[in-house]
């Protein structure tokens, strides 16, 4: 059996850990100012296609707009469901000690529509469509199909990026609808059968509460969407010839959007904090 | 107008004119100049001062071993890879800055790199949708035809044998008319029957649209078979640029020498237009003064038996219309080739003499 070998020195650790620190510290740089970049790229291009339409690259429109919303309907419907019988049940027990079970509405409205259904459908979409996007442009950039776009006179960020950064835009804020509407129901359902709130109370009780949770939650998605098509695109460009570099990067795709995601809604509920909303 | 002497040596497609026949050049449509490219943590340029011009409508070929640099020049040409030095101008016109879909210049890749989604006809439209329907449906029946294709654009590139693939490629490169295509090893994934034909193939295609192209290949053959002009490539230099017969018979340093087919390399005493070498005083094809290196080709030699002389025939190889020896002589060894006359074998005692002048390599 080996022996392991024994540890370094503590003396040659520390330089060596501030080493990678550095180098870890670098790439996170280099990744912030690259995504910068194609967020600037993404806008430029975004600007020529309302300047002029006919541009607009409408066949890979619809076509990523089916892959990446019109399939996650199932998924995210289901998931946001879930979620809402879940904080129904939780919120039941617990609120049922202080005899404010009929609070159990407003917690799953707040939390629902505030938070729970734009982050938990944006994290499907990072883990569904970022790699998607970088499996995608990966083994174009592998094929040298994109090379060969650009010999023919066809700009990758206007044909590639911007379709497919675009039908997030378009249909995340759509998913995050139907999540709303999915964790109402399901919260509704689980409010009706543990405590006996009907239907129709959850509504009134429902429309009591402020619309600007709504809006809220809403106005996270297409932030989001743009953050998660930007990094499964910047990932994709990235892969180099091997397929090792393809499966490195997608995973690499999926771990930051999500990451980004979660680091966004943050920002966004300090935002919202100073802002009083 | 530096390039001029180069440019002179522009050769007309051996079926328009008659072989060494030379003419005014057509007008300059890429100029290189000293392009230089090291790439991040080598010790060497893999490109280092790489310059050279090509005609409205030539075919150039870079030929060199692997990692002489001959990809990463194309590359650069076409604008996938930013020189860390030199220019490249297209019709006087400086495009080293641009990207490359802004170059309007082709590129044939190796892998064909067609888009596996879409039809043949779909592939070689792709670069001139923006004519509009009409107009795109009518140059990829144009392009197709030319590539003898017609007939299968509704085709998937899949269903399509590896020279048709390649035959594709070509059709959508050339589909919205570039003055200048750039072919990196194309014919590599071919077999060799499908390769000479599909070579011969392409350059016909290329003359017929009347555009410029560079050729990238590690194959002497296909360069000195298919180009105008070769250039030479070595440890990221051009070493010379020229046409096929004119690199052959006056190689300027051991190294094309050597590539361009076969050559033995003597040491000499060189005195103008003459020099003193193991095998007496011979002509030289260019002025040369000092201890010099002469090439010599080895169809260059005859070879007599004689019992009495000290030369020793080491080893022969019958290849029908020619034959190789190689002879011992005086402690170096030297290839022979002759045609399949002689019956001298292995052992033999033969005469060595050289005809016609050889060539002193810088």
């Amino acid at each position: 059996m080996p022996r392991p070998t024994p540890p370094a020195p503590a003396r040659d650790r520390i330089p060596e850990a501030l080493e990678r620190l550095g180098r870890a510290a670098e790439e996170i740089a280099r990744l912030l100012r690259d995504l910068t970049a194609y967020l600037g790229l993404f806008v430029l291009r975004l600007g020529a296609a309302i300047m002029r339409p006919r541009r607009l690259p409408l066949t890979a429109l619809v076509h990523h707009c089916q892959q990446v919303g019109l399939n996650a309907v199932p998924i995210v419907v289901l998931m946001a469901f879930l979620i809402g019988v879940v904080l129904a049940f939780q919120g039941a027990t617990q609120l049922r000690r202080f005899g404010a079970d009929v609070f159990v509405v407003d917690l799953i409205a707040i939390s629902v529509l505030r938070e729970l259904g734009v982050l938990l459908t944006a994290i499907i979409v990072a883990g569904r469509t970022a790699s998607a996007f970088t499996a995608q442009l990966g083994a174009m950039k592998m094929r040298e199909e994109i090379d060969a776009m650009r010999t023919l006179a066809i700009d990758p960020a206007e044909a590639l990026i911007l379709p497919r950064v675009l039908a997030l835009v378009i249909t995340l804020p759509v998913l995050t609808l139907l999540a709303n509407v999915a964790g109402l129901a399901g919260g509704a359902l689980m409010a009706w059968i543990d405590l006996g709130i009907s239907p129709a109370m959850f509504r009134t009780r429902l429309l009591e509460s402020s619309v600007d949770h709504v809006t809220v939650g809403m106005l996270k998605a297409p932030v989001f969407a743009v953050v998660i098509g930007l990094i499964g695109c910047h990932a994709g460009m990235q892969v180099q010839g091997s397929t090792d570099s393809l499966g490195r990067l997608t995973s690499a795709s999926v771990v930051r959007a999500i990451f980004a995601v979660i680091l966004i809604d943050a920002l966004f509920s300090i935002f919202y904090s100073e802002v009083g909303l | 107008m530096t390039d001029l002497p180069r440019i002179l040596n522009f050769r007309m497609p051996a079926e328009a004119t008659p072989a060494g026949f030379r003419q005014q050049p057509a007008r300059v449509l890429l100029e290189v100049d000293r392009l230089t490219r090291r790439f991040e943590g080598a010790a060497e340029a893999a490109v280092s001062r790489v310059g050279f011009s090509v005609g409205e409508g030539e075919f150039v070929a870079l030929l060199g071993p692997s990692g002489c640099g001959k990809t990463t020049t194309l590359r650069m040409i076409a604008g996938f890879e930013p020189p860390d030095a030199g220019s490249v101008r297209l019709r006087g016109a400086d495009i080293t800055a641009l990207p490359p879909e802004r170059r309007g210049i082709g590129f044939v890749f190796q892998d064909n790199a067609l888009f596996p989604n879409l039809t043949v006809a779909g592939n070689v439209g792709f670069g001139v949708r923006r004519l509009g329907r009409a107009a795109a449906d009518r140059r990829v029946a144009e392009m197709l035809d030319l590539v003898g294709l017609s007939g299968l654009g509704g085709r998937m590139p899949h269903e399509l044998s590896g020279g048709q693939q390649q035959r594709v490629a070509l059709a959508r490169t050339l589909a919205p008319a570039p003055p200048l295509v750039l072919l990196d090893e194309p014919f590599s994934n071919l077999d060799a029957a499908l390769r000479a034909e599909t070579r011969q193939d392409v350059r016909k295609l290329l003359k017929a649209a009347g555009s410029a192209a560079i050729l990238v290949t590690h194959d002497q053959e296909e360069a000195l078979g298919t180009a105008d002009r070769v250039g030479v490539m070595h440890e990221g230099r051009l070493e010379q640029i020229g046409a096929p017969d004119e690199l052959y018979h006056n190689p300027v340093s051991a190294f094309v020498a050597s590539f361009i087919g076969r050559s033995n390399i003597l040491a000499g005493t060189a005195n103008g237009m003459d020099a003193e070498t193991p095998f007496g005083r011979l002509p030289l094809s260019r002025a040369a003064n000092g201890a010099v290196r002469l090439a010599v080709r080895p169809e260059q030699i005859l070879l007599d038996p004689d019992p009495t002389a000290e030369a020793v025939v080491i080893g022969r190889e019958f290849r029908g219309h020619d034959q190789l020896f190689w002879v011992q002589e005086g402690g170096r060894c030297l290839l022979v080739i002759s045609g399949p006359g002689p019956q001298v074998s292995v052992g033999a005692r033969v005469r060595l003499r050289i005809c016609d002048c050889v060539v002193p390599l810088s």
